[in-house]
């Protein structure tokens, strides 16, 4: 977890694009554990979240059927995102967009750069977007003289603590009103409208700071980047689906909007969006429905923005839908719920997980979208106890752990996968070999219960010589647990020594 | 009806006092017990750390030791799941892999007739007062592959609240991990560990003596840090207590 | 090759694998979730839309036709609004009884000039009972979408029954996707300090729904 450096003179730039050298999963981990303000802040969000929305849920009688609707909407459209993409660039066309196509994050951001330069502007406002962020917008736009403000709440406590995300949808969930109030009062002012004197750590306050120094950038703002939750291929509308109003500024108020949408986010049909209108707020924020919701197909005479431009992107999506066992991840409608259910996530918190997508879905798309070779995305695979909560509470079905082990396997063993549009075989991954050879002896072994019975019997009789803790390896058990204590002998023994207990003594 | 006990590789070398008791409950139910000594492992434990292939040996194996018994029972709810849930899928992705059916079709016989120890006895045999005398204070804690995998629901609590003498406490935060997860507890050693030591505080915080569970594993990893901890508690294995009657009680 | 063609190459190639699948699109989704979840008749559901609009901390105020611009005046009055902006085809009566500085949206205005306007008050495309929610689409008698955010009090009249439906999924039979559309359920808020709602963000920090029946 970075921290906040007062004194910093200007403005930084706001959270890094992903380097691929985070440390791996259990090393970022081992850190977070030990910090109790994370922990504790994590546990009270996550938990007073969890609680309202198994409420918010329970509420509707059909929520099964919401969660297999918006599988199915989800799954045809991946199949045939091709007709849908064209779909898409023809009714976004046809009602004043103009539509673009990145294959990867440089694409983008050479896309929009140039974009926001064209209209002389020198700022931008930006609604939360994981777009955005996954391909590193922001800093993108400072290396070309350009500035982004984010408006989303956390998102302005992020930027302004130089600070990364750790949540999708609450990404300074790792942060309390203290330590909240703490940035706004050191760092609000290198960027534009100081805090108001004598500011407290109540929440209301905290979020009348964030109107007042907003407001200014809103009101003389000419170019806004978005994201988009949803995008309409029949009917070419964009809908984007927020609380605070800062979206609504962002998407009316310009001359100019961009907006950065993933090539999985599209859904057929307009009565499409029935479904997720309803399944979203419920999963994320624990709403019936969300405060607002933009919907905007287009340009509008004299409403809202006269240019429009929708940047299609790929990104490593493409080589995520080429997997079999793992495109159903692009079904994610970024709701958040798994990080919330998710106990690795409330201990280990989100910055351990590397990547702008933390939690269980960050754990199988990050690996995905970026491949396996670096350290903390073969790692990411790992970082789950497969309890399963994460599938039970996802909107749209995606099964988490399947998808986990999927990759497990492809760290561990390698073999086919595409990256950048290619197919590759893929070798096993660093440090894998000595695990590899004891799952090939213990297979070895248990496919011959002679063997296993050897080996039982070994440990029995030396049951006196075994240490309570371990050297080396073993130290990852014997670290924080003692070990159990070995029997005298091992079941089948006794089974065959009395026959099922009806001989001899028990 | 010839029942086959599936002890699993852990009970077997770790817990036989489980096995045992499974052996004497379903015995005082009237069930022909049979404990086929070819068996070794369901191969869980290769599946989920990423090697399938070595997985499907042993999937193989279990098949030809238990395809003819009626019914195979397992006091693990997460090698149940294994053979319930990821044997059909192992089978699978077999076939789109393009090695045809075959191992779907040898996996098959077994998969609808495994069951886990409480649901063997709630859904098949149909009790839920098993007569069993445990006079103890006891929470329970319900495991995520019996959770939500296999879905047991509530008859692990309804067959512990017909046990005479046994005070049920409920356990605060009783469905999240316990932070086992097989190999997750020694990759992630640190998380895995924060996870037990908060599972092992709330069951403290019930007055509960007896920490119960229908997985070994979760309970030796739970049972680890209670030692640990110094927290006066023990992991016992559901079996144990359905078996203990007042003629001969388990400890 | 450019980046569409590139793109769709990578999708098409990705997809190798996967069964033709030529249903109709109707076909392909099972679509057996409620189009409802109350069978309520309108009167009902008009409760039902104030409770939840309540919930979600929209002050809800019910009136006859005949008593409304009395409780618009009043409703002006009690906020101490010295200006109200006005959409070009809301009906004039509704603010017969307030000399309130009237405010028309002119294209040319700036947002700077908005924020100066105290209050605003419009009319809406459909309710949403289910959800407590409000949508506006951009008619005339709701105007453009930044006059109902910028200023930090919105007074927006939902004509009962006939402006309510039950749900969100009845609600977009009857929206038209060309048109610029804002769902406003309860002022804006925020969840992102320690997850825990807070009203009063960007948007307008007082919502008065008043639901006019006759």
């Amino acid at each position: 977890m970075s921290t906040t450096r007062p004194g910093t003179p200007g403005p930084p730039p706001s959270s890094r694009p992903d380097p691929p050298d985070f440390p791996a999963f259990p090393r970022a981990a081992h850190q977070a554990v030990r910090d109790r303000t994370l922990r504790g802040n994590l546990r009270h969000a996550t938990h007073t979240i969890r609680a309202k929305r198994a409420k918010a849920v329970a509420e509707v009688s059909d929520w099964a059927a919401l969660r297999e609707a918006g599988k199915q909407i989800k799954d045809h459209t991946l199949r045939h995102l091709d007709r849908y993409l064209e779909q898409v660039e023809e009714t976004v066309t046809a009602a004043g967009g103009t539509v673009h196509w990145a294959v990867d994050a440089e694409e983008a951001n050479r896309i929009v750069a140039d974009l926001v330069k064209e209209t002389g502007q020198r700022e931008v406002v930006k609604v939360k977007s994981m777009a955005t962020q996954e391909i590193g917008l922001n800093e993108a736009l400072e290396a070309e003289g350009i500035r982004a403000y984010e408006t989303d709440l956390a998102e302005l406590i992020v930027q302004l603590g130089k600070d990364r995300p750790s949540h999708i949808l609450v990404p300074a969930i790792h942060r309390n009103r203290g330590e909240i109030r703490d940035i706004f009062r050191s760092e609000m002012g290198k960027w534009g409208r100081p805090a108001p004197e004598g500011l407290t750590d109540r929440p209301a306050e905290l979020a009348e700071a964030a109107r007042l120094h907003l407001r200014e950038k809103f009101l003389r703002a000419k170019v806004g980047i978005s994201g988009a939750n949803f995008v309409v291929a029949e009917t070419g509308t964009l809908v984007v689906v927020e609380s605070e109003g800062n979206g609504r500024m962002c998407l009316t108020l310009p001359e100019t909007l961009i907006s950065v949408v993933g090539i999985e986010k599209i859904v057929p049909t307009w009565r499409d969006l029935e479904v997720f209108l309803q399944t979203l707020p419920r999963s994320s924020t624990a709403e019936r429905m969300n405060p607002y919701t933009s919907m905007w197909t287009g340009t509008t005479d004299g409403d809202g923005p006269s240019a429009f431009h929708l940047v299609l992107l790929d990104n490593g999506r493409t080589d995520t839908l080429a997997d079999e066992v793992g495109r159903q991840a692009l079904r994610c409608i970024r709701c958040s719920a798994c990080l919330n259910v998710c106990p690795v996530y409330e201990r280990a918190g989100g910055h351990a997980y590397g990547s702008v997508y933390p939690g269980p879905i960050g754990a199988i798309l990050s690996p995905q979208l970026r491949g396996t070779a670096s350290e903390i995305d073969a790692s990411l695979p790992y970082a789950s106890s497969l309890c399963g909560a994460c599938y039970e509470v996802c909107p749209v079905a995606i099964d988490i752990p399947e998808v986990l082990v999927h990759l497990r396997e492809r760290v561990a063993q390698g073999g086919p996968a595409t990256r950048g549009g290619n197919k590759v075989v893929l070798r096993p991954a660093k440090g894998h070999t000595a695990e590899r050879a004891v799952m090939r002896a213990a297979r070895w072994a248990l496919a011959r219960p002679g063997v296993l019975r050897g080996g039982q019997r070994f440990v029995s009789r030396t049951r006196r010589f075994h240490p309570r803790s371990l050297p080396g390896p073993g130290r990852a058990w014997t670290g924080t647990r003692d070990l159990p204590a070995v029997p005298a002998e091992p079941f089948r023994d006794w089974w065959q020594r009395t026959h099922g207990g009806k001989e001899g003594p028990r | 009806m010839r029942v086959a006990l599936f002890l699993t590789c852990v009970n077997d070398t770790l817990y036989p006092d489980t096995g045992r008791a499974v052996v004497k409950l379903l015995t005082r139910l009237g069930v022909d017990v049979d404990f086929p000594t070819a068996q070794t492992c369901c191969g869980q434990a290769h599946y989920n750390t990423g090697y399938r292939h070595e997985a499907e040996p042993l999937a193989r194996h279990f098949s030809d030791v238990f395809r003819d018994y009626e019914a195979i029972v397992t006091p693990s709810g997460s090698c149940a799941a294994m053979v319930r849930e990821l044997y059909p899928r192992m089978g699978a992705r077999a076939r789109t892999e393009g090695r045809g059916d075959t191992l779907e079709r040898v996996l098959a016989p077994v998969v609808p007739k495994t069951y886990e120890l409480t649901e063997f006895l709630v859904d098949v045999l149909g009790v839920t007062d098993v007569g069993a005398y445990y006079p103890h204070r006891v929470t329970y804690h319900p495991t995520c592959h019996g959770l939500r995998a296999l879905g047991l629901g509530d008859r692990p609590r309804r067959l512990l609240r017909a046990v005479k003498g046994l005070e049920l406490v409920e356990l605060p935060g009783a469905e999240e991990c316990c932070g086992f997860g097989g190999t997750f507890s020694v990759k992630n050693p640190d998380v895995s560990a924060a996870m037990g030591a908060d599972k092992v505080r709330n069951a403290e915080s019930t007055g509960a003596r007896v920490l119960c569970a229908g997985d070994n594993s979760c309970l030796m990893h739970l049972g680890g840090i209670m030692t640990r901890l110094g927290v006066g508690m023990r992991p016992v294995h559901i079996a144990e207590i359905l078996a203990s009657t007042e003629e001969a009680p388990s400890a | 090759m450019n980046g569409k063609e590139r793109i769709l190459a990578r999708v098409r190639r990705a997809l190798a694998d996967v069964p033709r699948d030529d249903r109709p699109y109707a076909q392909a989704v099972r679509r057996d979730y409620l189009r409802q979840h109350d069978e309520r008749g309108a009167e009902d559901l008009v409760d039902l839309l104030a409770e939840n609009l309540a919930d979600y901390r929209a002050v809800v105020h019910r009136c006859g036709a005949g008593e409304l611009p009395g409780l618009i005046a009043h409703l002006l009055g009690e906020r101490g609004a010295k200006s109200v902006l006005v959409p070009p085809g809301l009906d004039e009566t509704w603010l017969a009884d307030t000399d309130v500085r009237r405010v028309a949206d002119r294209p040319e205005s700036t947002p700077h000039e908005l924020d100066r306007v105290d209050s605003v008050l419009t009319g809406c495309a459909l309710a949403v009972a289910e959800t407590g929610t409000i949508v506006l689409d951009g008619s005339p008698d709701q105007g453009r979408r930044r006059i109902s955010l910028i200023p930090d009090h919105h007074i927006c009249v939902v004509r009962v029954p006939d402006q309510v439906v039950p749900s969100v999924p009845q609600a977009l039979e009857r929206l038209v996707p060309g048109r610029p559309l804002t769902w406003i359920s309860g002022p804006s808020a925020t969840s992102d300090i320690e997850l825990d709602r807070v009203e009063g963000v960007h948007g307008p920090r007082t919502l008065e729904v008043v639901l006019m029946s006759g």
